[in-house]
């Protein structure tokens, strides 16, 4: 990965780790926490245990047991245990505590959990790439165990007897002999003075599987599950600071223009508008930095908002003005149908092509096209900032508040360390509460208006300015034997990479590689995967599962077309495609070695999925009436193995309805079986979103879609109706949960359309496609 | 200027007539429990009741609201069974939409006690939940109105 020169750290962190939403970087990422924060984390720890040593802010307390970075015990024996990750609607903020209260023995009714601000000293923080419990697993449940082992070291010491005969109970230190127990609270600040075992340095001995309490358990319902149904819960959209003035800022309707010139009389005059301010527009590379436009600074949201209605401004010329959908998509399948970068080899596909149809086989070709996608997360981009004496404080619903610090600092030109970022919960995230380009917004109209902001974007401003999902083209072509079975396959995926935002000049994709596209897991003796380069005309970012949406959408249909040319069975035909149990042969980045060893991609999972959907849903059992079809399609991302079956009715309107959905996923070691059953059940309506409307387009650079009138959504009526979800029992490393429902949908639903309607529609989104 | 009441406490407003109750909830009251999605009545994030009944926040000026009751969810007192429903079900997830669904199913519960999945799906497709915890609510309502019936 190239890193541009003289980017902060912020670029770097992107670019390297980031673009990919870490399937790569995931990992990477991990084995720089764990040395770097394991280290660092217990190491504070350890100087932390000393009462009074280092207190975290506004706490005064000196004799409760600080485990400074991620957990205290106060006298009145209430832990408080440090979210470091994000709570975007995926369970991270709950999770991660629930690990630490596990092994420390916390009764969880007791424990409070707070959020942390941005800090490198909490390692990696950013909120994506489904790795928040994969990444950190291990960390939490030592610095539960390490506080555990010092509350019994303590008890020991206190009741005189050897530590190895006590025991803990939730929230006591037993000693079973002679029937003693101590509550946490009341040992805490003895617990405190105890040296930290090992010195921090070597895994403390942690709970077997068999003895976890919350870990794994049916009953971990969200932390902020009350104040949610109550209204309580704060969202970046619920922050404010005393003092502060709302703004709403017009932005260049094409990435890059510049204000020529803007007129704001009549803006002025609006009831409750005080002033306008130009933002500067961004130098490429855009990276997070504001878009730029004319920002009006009001009372409240609404005059904000009327303001800019009334605004005259006038921009110039930006090279992305020739921006046109319609003409890109052309562009990119030329692209796809020539030879382009290979990312993949196994064998030789071109003499298996040019053995063409010898032997009763044939070739078969086929192009598939996806959109691009907004986030459109319920709650759109907002945050509130202030800066003051050359350092900023800002409220976000951020994903990644060091991205925060990072972004600020540099538009700024002030240290990141000036820059305090207070996480706020996130109404939905889905990777674009990762890009801080809001709250950089508000630091900067701060500064000049020298009192806190609160930049709120409308529902248009959020889907015309969105880090957009990329538009992709795929050509597919395999040659099959007499057998049905093919013996070389050939992909090719065209699109502008995200990295487009963090070098302009960037024309291929990276770690999108490693999203379904370089780990094809079937036993295919001739396979080339190849990637072509494209343009970026809008800021391209990652979207739930980021590329895994379209690479798995060609594959998996494309897998589909190749049984219906074999007149084989979908299910059967793809348990054949991916072959044998056994572990497929990748190539690793060098900072994928981790991955490469805890997470090889085993077929065996794969096939068991498999099977699982397709026997919940009586695959092949249930008669299908007229206009009614199944499809499954089964895709490894974020390291779950995830298999789906939809099953469609289309109407006589050609209206497709989803009756039902069955899901089984492996994602090794699960926190919140619940939690992950409702993420995956999203994942379902995120894909119906996706499969059925999700469609951006461009014309003359600037976004056709304004709302949800124009960008629908899958509704109640259209969502589907039932979706089963089966978790695998598994002992292996926990995997991601968030995004790994995504990717199979579209394509099992495109092929359930297949059954029922004999249509093959080879592009996103279905409602381009009249079915009758 | 405009009078009416809001979770019981009368209020007056003489600000801008245009201005939706919304931003009058959000920024002038301090009732920050109405949520903004889309500003054009088509998500139903920002439901509230008037009189009783579910309406779009969003989408309705100040003008319109003299005179009348306004209820937010501060003004619901926790627990409602429909509330209480959805934490048993454990519907949300990221939880911003939340509000806006289970004022619209209060409302919903209101009118018809003993809804089908039929009048559920129709009364609640108004409210977009980008988490797709559709079939979580459906589930919740169901399970609210056996406990209310
Ligand atoms: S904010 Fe009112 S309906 Fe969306
Ligand atoms: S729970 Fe996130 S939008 Fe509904």
């Amino acid at each position: 990965m190239k890193l541009i020169e003289n980017v902060s750290l912020m670029a770097a962190t992107n670019a390297a780790s980031k673009t990919g939403a870490r399937v790569a970087g995931a990992e990477a990422g991990r084995r720089r926490f764990l040395q770097g924060v394991l280290a660092s984390g217990v190491f504070v720890l350890s100087a932390r245990f000393i009462p009074g040593t280092f207190l975290a802010e506004g706490e005064q307390n000196p004799s409760s047991l600080e485990a400074g970075l991620w957990m205290s015990i106060a006298p009145d024996g209430m832990v408080t245990i440090i979210a470091h990750r994000s709570e975007m609607g995926c369970g991270s903020r709950t999770a991660l505590p629930l690990i630490v209260a596990d092994e420390l023995d916390a009764d969880w009714s007791k424990v409070i959990i707070k959020q942390a601000i941005g800090d490198p000293k909490y390692g990696d923080q950013d909120t994506d790439g489904s790795h928040s419990v994969r990444s950190s697993f291990d960390l939490m449940r030592q610095v539960g165990a390490t506080g555990r082992v010092m509350l019994i070291s303590a008890a020991a010491e206190r009741w005189k007897v050897p530590a190895k005969e006590c025991s803990t109970e939730p929230h006591f230190v037993v000693h079973g002999a002679s029937g003693r127990k101590v509550g946490y609270g009341e040992i805490a600040a003895e617990a405190a003075k105890r040296p930290v075992p090992n010195n921090g340095n070597v895994p403390v001995p942690l709970k077997k599987r068999s003895q976890w309490r919350y870990i794994g358990k049916e009953t971990n319902s969200l932390f902020d599950l009350r104040d949610i149904v109550t209204g309580k819960a704060v969202f970046g959209m619920d922050a404010t600071m005393p003092g502060m003035v709302f703004a709403s800022v017009e932005h260049p309707p094409v990435l890059g223009q510049k204000v020529k010139s803007h007129d704001d009389q009549a803006a002025l005059k609006v009831p409750g508008v005080k002033k306008t301010i130009v933002i500067e527009t961004f130098k490429p590379p855009h990276q997070f930095q504001p878009l730029g436009g004319v920002a009006v600074i009001a009372d409240n949201t609404y005059a904000a908002f009327k303001g800019r209605k009334s605004l005259k401004i006038e921009w110039d010329e930006s090279p992305h003005s020739s921006y046109n959908s319609a003409a890109y998509r052309k562009t990119l399948e030329e692209t796809s149908r020539k030879p382009c970068k290979v990312v993949r080899n196994v064998g030789d596909v071109d003499a298996a092509f040019a053995k063409g149809a010898a032997g009763g086989g044939k070739i078969i070709e086929a192009e598939y096209y996806a959109p691009h996608l907004a986030h459109v997360s319920m709650e759109p981009p907002v945050a509130v900032a202030e800066y003051k004496n050359g350092k900023v404080i800002a409220f976000a619903p951020t994903q990644n508040p060091q991205a925060v610090q990072e972004t600020i600092a540099s538009v700024l030109g002030i240290k990141k360390e000036d820059v305090t970022c207070h996480v706020t919960l996130l109404g939905g995230g889905f990777g674009r509460k990762s890009k801080p380009d809001q709250v950089a917004e508000a630091a900067v109209l701060s500064k000049q208006l020298g009192k806190p902001v609160k930049v709120v974007w409308s529902r248009e401003d959020d889907i015309h300015f969105d880090f957009f999902h990329s538009v992709a083209a795929m050509y597919m072509k395999a040659a099959v034997g007499a057998d049905g079975r093919p013996t070389a396959w050939l992909q090719r995926t065209v699109y502008p990479p995200i990295n487009s935002t963090f070098d302009a000049s960037a024309r291929y994709a990276d770690d999108e590689m490693g999203l379904g596209w370089n780990n094809l897991p079937f036993d295919i003796p001739n396979h080339r995967a190849e990637n072509g380069p494209a343009d970026y005309h809008v800021r391209i970012g990652w979207l739930r599962s980021v590329a895994n949406i379209y690479h798995a959408f060609a594959i998996h249909s494309f897998a589909d077309e190749l049984a219906k040319a074999a007149d084989k069975d979908s299910v059967q035909y793809l348990l054949d495609l991916i072959g044998p149990s056994r572990t497929v042969p990748l190539q690793y980045k060098e900072e994928e070695a981790d991955e490469k060893q805890r997470y090889p991609l085993d077929t065996a999972r794969l096939r068991r999925v498999v099977e699982i959907a397709a026997e919940k849903s009586g695959w092949g059992k249930k008669p299908m009436g007229k206009g009614r079809g199944m499809g499954i399609a089964a895709h490894r991302s974020f390291l779950t193995y995830v298999a789906t079956v939809v099953e469609v009715e289309v109407d006589a309107k050609g209206q497709v309805h989803i009756p039902g959905v069955w899901t089984a996923l492996d994602a090794g070691t699960v926190i919140s079986p619940d939690n992950v059953r409702n993420q995956f059940e999203g994942a379902a309506s995120f894909g119906t979103s996706l499969a059925l409307f999700g469609e951006i387009t461009a014309t003359n650079g600037v976004i056709d879609q304004n709302n949800f009138d124009t960008y629908q959504l899958a509704r109640m009526n259209r969502a589907p109706k039932n979706v089963d979800v089966t978790i695998v029992e598994s002992d292996s490393p926990p995997a991601g949960v968030g995004e790994p429902g995504v990717p199979p949908f579209a394509p099992a639903l495109y092929n359930a359309v297949f059954a029922a309607t004999g249509k093959r529609v080879r592009e996103l989104p279905l409602a381009k496609t009249k079915l009758v | 200027m405009v009078r009416f009441k809001v979770n019981g406490k009368e209020r007056s407003f003489d600000g801008d007539p245009e201005m939706p109750l919304l931003w009058y909830l959000r920024d002038v009251a301090s009732l920050p429990g109405t949520k903004f999605g889309c500003g054009q009545a088509l998500c139903g994030a920002c439901t509230v009741h008037q009189n009783g009944s579910a309406i779009r926040s969003c989408t309705t000026p100040m003008s319109e609201v003299g005179g009348s009751e306004i209820t937010t969810i501060e003004g619901i007192p926790a627990m409602h069974p429909v509330q209480k429903a959805w934490m048993e079900i454990r519907v949300p997830q990221c939880g911003y939409c939340q509000t806006g669904q289970i004022m619209q199913a209060i409302s919903l519960l209101k009118e018809n006690k003993n809804p089908s999945d039929q009048d559920i799906d129709t009364a609640m497709s108004g409210n977009i939940c980008r988490c797709g915890t559709y079939q979580r609510i459906r589930a919740a309502i169901h399970q609210a109105a056996k406990e209310t019936a």
